[in-house]
């Protein structure tokens, strides 16, 4: 949280009543969403509702012994976050309180209360390289320097959006902290490494596109049947134990954005020990180097705060488009958006608001929507191109997805990663239902895939989910009469649908190889069983007996596509032994 | 401090009194009634001249002349090593006629949330000598894993064979750390808090106990304290004290009661079935203290009971709880009207920090593979259950029946061992072995081919195709 503000003007006032995170103030002298400092410990907060003299604050600390009486300090200033370089390898709670920084000031290995810490370190030396001169022109947003953030990402140092602009009269490369001055305008500007945002307010930008590139994700059944665009919005909704969490962090590790932000928003605190212990070791597969220099992590677990939950999304996707300003891909994961929705929900019923539906606060939807469009493909103010693709889960209760947050989601979202609990149970994994699962971005990013992958990328998707289709309807058959009754060619179509699922759609996000699928070789295992359709069918027309056909021996070896790493020559060689046993038999 | 006889409104568990100075939020207050009973509480909220306070024995007796008096600190639970072997009520209180604890320290019992940069990942396997936990959804030091059962199932046996039975599987060299249990009851029976402790006592277990009881005729509102003492003890023991503890909390559908009732006294607009819209946030405060901590040798495993009224795992206290904790295990009543011991059903249970525990060098190198394998042939055996029941065995196919015979021995022989069978994990994979041997070579897509011809038994198949 920023803290380079704090000597603002501050209205003092006086603690009213506490009823766990939410406190009201006497006399505050404080406007709508300014942040407070509650009682002798300064506990912060943040002003959520003014009625004559009662200002009603969120808390984002644990509330416990606080009483009336005590005092309330103003900053004067909305929730901000601290913009500068220092934000990735970084991991932080939900109101951008550095973790390892709390840990070190608290001594002790639990989150205790009424300490503070800036975003960013400001006394930290980076080096800056100007890329502007003296005499140059400079309006608010364009780049001024760089500064090496970390081994993949440089960070771009941009003229703050209030600015007024003018002409540079100094620019000198060298090391500065962030709050020193980089760069000097001819009207007295001067320009740090450090802005300050307030994070309920998206970051301007010169006009929004259609997003027409896919985030290539490294997961079959996302790029081959369910993309998402960079730039786009998705949702991943399921009940617990469906995988909404590795599904997130299987896109955290291998989606190709430029940078990661990562919510774990109200979620499991061994989940999250599990990303900090985890992305240092991993490399990122476009460039090597560790994933955690392109990654920063927002913790917010179930146990922490309430309120501070409330903030985390808004503290991330700020984040976001800060580096979505320097021209960088940034995909954000929310896990889980449900979370979010419930520390709204226990707020708005501490305020005693009239409920809306199943108890969530009227205004869900609106929040809802104003957080998926900060998402999208833009042209930044300083006329580059950046986008933010927002991914979030929802964990609907009883996996219910009727309920309000999955449905006011769906109405917003693009593309739609439906989580299955019976594919879990038969460890279908990732157990996206291929049914139910749609993206809207299909249509305008497949002219990418047929000029970047193959030129039948669209065909071969269709005929797979033609098969599956018919397998979902002879299933039903199935059901009642059992398989021997089906036809021959239906009972091949199913043995066809099988191997979609097990070789195609399943993947194992433990296995190193298997954990990353290039969009290449997802094309590839889908041509090796098209292969194996085309020549069954044949054999089947030639009087080949379906029961032989099922058990040609090369046919398994489908399955185990996924795990070679060699995997073009070993395509290659099987689609040659299945033509070649099938044709065999007739 | 400061007495005050200004009770102004009692309803239910709750009382409001006036006051003139102000009261922290949280704070304890003991309300002294005037037949000379003492009672505790805590200020659910706090405004200036009036407070609410929540009582936990029962607002009963109280009238508006009872005098109530603010402590002006929060719970805290005295802590000792000491503690171990003693059985406490359900607020802390010792009734087992021992000497009177003098505690090292006093302990916040609201625990502060643990850093998650501070956290160690868990990732060090216990075994329970359960097959269908050990095998199928293993369990690590650190992990919160619930037992989602419902009336009438024996899920107090499993959750003590298991406090029996787990063990860590020390490398060589390593000093045998030390093995605790807290456990907590919160509004069970006499006669299955007696079970717990016969039990207890029989195998020798108390010793390297503690015991929360709070019974189910003792005040619903404790219940909601006597979690937060036992897990406080546990994070002691654990991180002061170096012992691996594992806690069990049962029952904590009677928890979700007491916090509803609580909610409703204090006309709170209320969630789904009338529960309290912050119950995540409130049993997240209770699961997260599970953990390991970086530097600190112990570690806090937490084993909660829940009973899920009318079976259905969507009610808001199973379906929260899932949500939470690190997966599940699931006591089914057709597998226990079988005759199955324990009568766990994998499919349904899961444990998320599984696939970090076992493997080689932890548990076994064929475990991940053998699990899985067994999951997709079970959860394909029980389909065509279905099948069966409309065609007949005969229409179907010789693999379908091959995947018939092996879901009906994997629960006779893998999952029922009855409560008194310690499995070593070596044991549990190997009958794992025998029954995939069942399906041919072909079958077994999830399991490494190396594996396969490692461990795959020849002779089962051949025998099986002689008979």
């Amino acid at each position: 949280m920023s803290q380079a503000t704090q000597d603002s003007v501050r209205e003092d006032g006086i603690i009213a009543s506490v009823s766990g995170p939410v406190v009201t103030a006497r006399d505050l002298d404080a406007r709508m969403n300014d942040v407070v400092y509650v009682g002798d410990e300064g506990l912060m907060g943040e002003v959520i509702e003014i009625e004559g003299d009662l200002t009603t604050i969120q808390v984002y600390e644990e509330t416990s012994g606080v009483g009336p009486g005590e005092p309330v300090e103003n900053t004067g200033e909305p929730l901000t976050v601290d913009l500068g370089p220092g934000m990735l390898d970084a991991i932080y709670d939900g109101v951008q309180r550095p973790l390892d920084v709390l840990e070190s000031k608290m001594g002790s290995p639990y989150l205790d209360r009424g300490v503070d810490a800036p975003g960013i370190d400001l006394e930290k030396k980076w080096e800056f390289e100007p890329t502007v001169s003296e005499g140059d022109e400079v309006a608010p947003g364009d780049v001024v320097g760089t500064v090496p953030e970390t081994v993949t990402i440089e960070h771009k140092v941009m003229v703050p959006p209030d600015f007024e602009g003018g002409e540079v009269v100094a620019a000198e490369a060298g090391e500065f902290s962030v709050t020193e001055a980089v760069v000097e305008l001819d009207n007295g500007e001067e320009v740090t490494m450090h802005q300050e945002w307030p994070v309920r307010k998206a970051r301007p930008s010169q006009e929004k596109k259609t997003p027409r590139e896919p985030l290539v994700s490294g997961q079959r059944i996302l790029d081959g049947l369910f993309p998402i665009a960079k730039g786009g919005t998705a949702a991943i909704p399921g009940p617990f134990g469906s995988g909404k969490t590795v599904t997130q962090h299987q896109l955290a590790k291998w989606a190709d954005a430029d940078i990661v932000v990562y919510v774990g928003c109200g979620e499991r605190g061994n989940e999250m020990t599990e990303v900090i212990e985890d992305f240092p070791e991993l490399d990122d597969p476009k460039t090597g180097n560790p994933l955690m220099a392109r990654t920063s992590l927002i913790a917010n677990t179930s146990n922490m705060p309430v309120a501070a939950r409330e903030s985390c999304i808004y503290t991330g996707i700020t984040i976001a488009e800060y580096y979505r300003d320097m021209g960088y891909d940034v995909a954000l994961m929310a896990d889980s958006t449900s979370r979010w929705a419930e520390a709204m929900r226990e707020i708005s019923s501490r305020l005693e608001e009239m409920p809306g539906e199943e108890g969530y606060p009227a205004y869900l939807a609106a929040r809802l929507s104003e957080f998926y469009e900060r998402a999208g493909y833009f042209t930044t103010v300083n006329g580059n191109e950046g986008s933010v693709s927002v991914i979030g889960a929802v964990s609907p209760p009883g996996g219910d997805f009727s309920e309000p947050v999955t449905q006011n989601t769906l109405r917003i979202v693009k593309t739609f990663w439906a989580l299955d609990a019976d594919l879990a149970e038969r460890r279908h994994f990732p157990a996206i239902n291929w049914n139910e699962s749609y993206s809207l971005y299909q249509d305008q990013l497949d002219p990418w895939f047929v000029e970047n992958v193959e030129d039948d990328w669209p065909e071969e998707r269709q005929w797979a989910v033609d098969v599956l289709d018919e397998e979902n309807e002879l299933q039903e058959i199935v059901q009642l009469v059992g398989k021997d009754a089906l036809p021959e060619d239906q009972q091949l179509t199913l043995e066809v649908a099988r191997y979609l699922r097990e070789a195609y759609l399943q993947q194992n996000a433990f296995h190193p190889t298997d954990t990353y699928c290039e969009p290449e070789k997802t094309y590839g295992i889908l041509t090796a069983i098209h292969t194996f359709n085309d020549e069954a069918f044949k054999a089947l027309e030639a009087g080949v007996p379906v029961e032989e056909i099922q058990a040609v021996e090369a046919v398994p070896r489908l399955n185990r596509i996924g795990v070679q790493e060699d995997w073009e020559a070993y395509i290659e060689d099987l689609k040659a032994e299945i033509t070649e046993q099938l044709r065999e038999l007739y | 401090m400061k007495e005050y006889q200004t009770i102004t409104e009692i309803s239910g568990p709750l009382v409001f009194a006036e006051v003139d100075e102000p009261i922290g939020y949280d704070e304890i207050v003991e309300i002294e009634t005037p037949q000379g009973e003492t009672k505790r509480g805590q200020v659910l909220e706090s405004s200036e001249g009036l407070v609410a306070i929540q009582v936990f024995e029962g607002t009963t007796g109280i009238d508006r002349n009872a005098s109530v008096k603010f402590l002006g600190e929060t719970l805290k639970m005295p802590v000792t090593e000491d503690l171990l072997g003693r059985v406490l009520d359900g607020s802390g209180q010792p009734i087992d006629g021992g000497p009177e604890i003098v505690p090292d320290e006093r302990r916040d019992i609201v625990g502060a949330a643990i850093n998650p940069y501070s956290r160690e990942y868990p990732e060090e396997f216990i075994q329970t000598g359960v097959s269908a936990i050990d095998g199928m959804n293993t369990l690590v030091r650190g992990q919160k894993l619930p037992i989602f059962s419902a009336s009438g199932l024996p899920h107090n046996d499993l959750a003590l064979q298991v406090a029996r039975q787990a063990t860590v599987l020390e490398e060589e060299g390593d000093e045998d750390s030390e093995f605790a249990v807290v456990f907590g009851a919160m509004g069970i029976t006499q006669e299955e808090a007696n079970e717990f402790m016969e039990d207890f006592e029989r195998t020798g277990a108390l010793e390297r106990s503690v015991v929360f009881t709070n019974l189910a005729d003792d005040p619903a509102v404790e219940r909601t304290v006597t979690p937060r003492l036992a897990l406080t003890t546990a994070e002691y023991l654990a991180f002061d004290k170096d012992y691996h503890v594992l806690v069990i909390l049962t029952d904590m559908t009677n928890y979700c009661e007491a916090l509803r009732e609580i909610g409703a006294a204090r006309e709170e607009v209320p969630g789904r079935r009338g529960y309290p819209g912050y119950m995540y946030t409130d049993l997240a405060q209770l699961y997260e203290r599970a953990g390991r901590i970086e530097g600190r040798e112990g570690s806090v495993t937490q084993i909660p009971i829940l009973t899920m009224p009318g079976d259905d795992d969507t009610h808001p206290i199973p379906d929260l709880t899932g949500y939470i904790t690190e997966g599940q295990i699931y006591i089914d009543r057709d597998l226990n009207s079988q005759g199955i011991r324990p009568p766990i059903n994998p499919l349904p249970s899961l444990s998320r920090l599984m696939d970090d525990g076992i493997g080689e060098g932890l548990t076994r190198e064929d475990h991940a593979d053998v699990s899985d394998q067994m999951y997709a042939a079970y959860a394909e055996g029980e389909d065509l259950r279905d099948l069966v029941n409309i065609v007949g065995r005969e229409a179907l196919s010789e693999r379908d029946n091959k995947y018939l015979d092996f879901a009906e021995r994997f629960e006779e022989e893998f999952v029922d061992q009855g409560f008194d069978t310690n499995r070593t994990i070596d044991d549990t994979l190997d009958i794992g072995w025998d029954l995939l041997s069942m399906l041919p070579k072909s079958e077994l897509n999830r399991i490494d081919e190396e594996l396969i011809e490692d461990y795959y038994r020849e002779e089962a198949e051949s025998v099986e195709a002689d008979a």
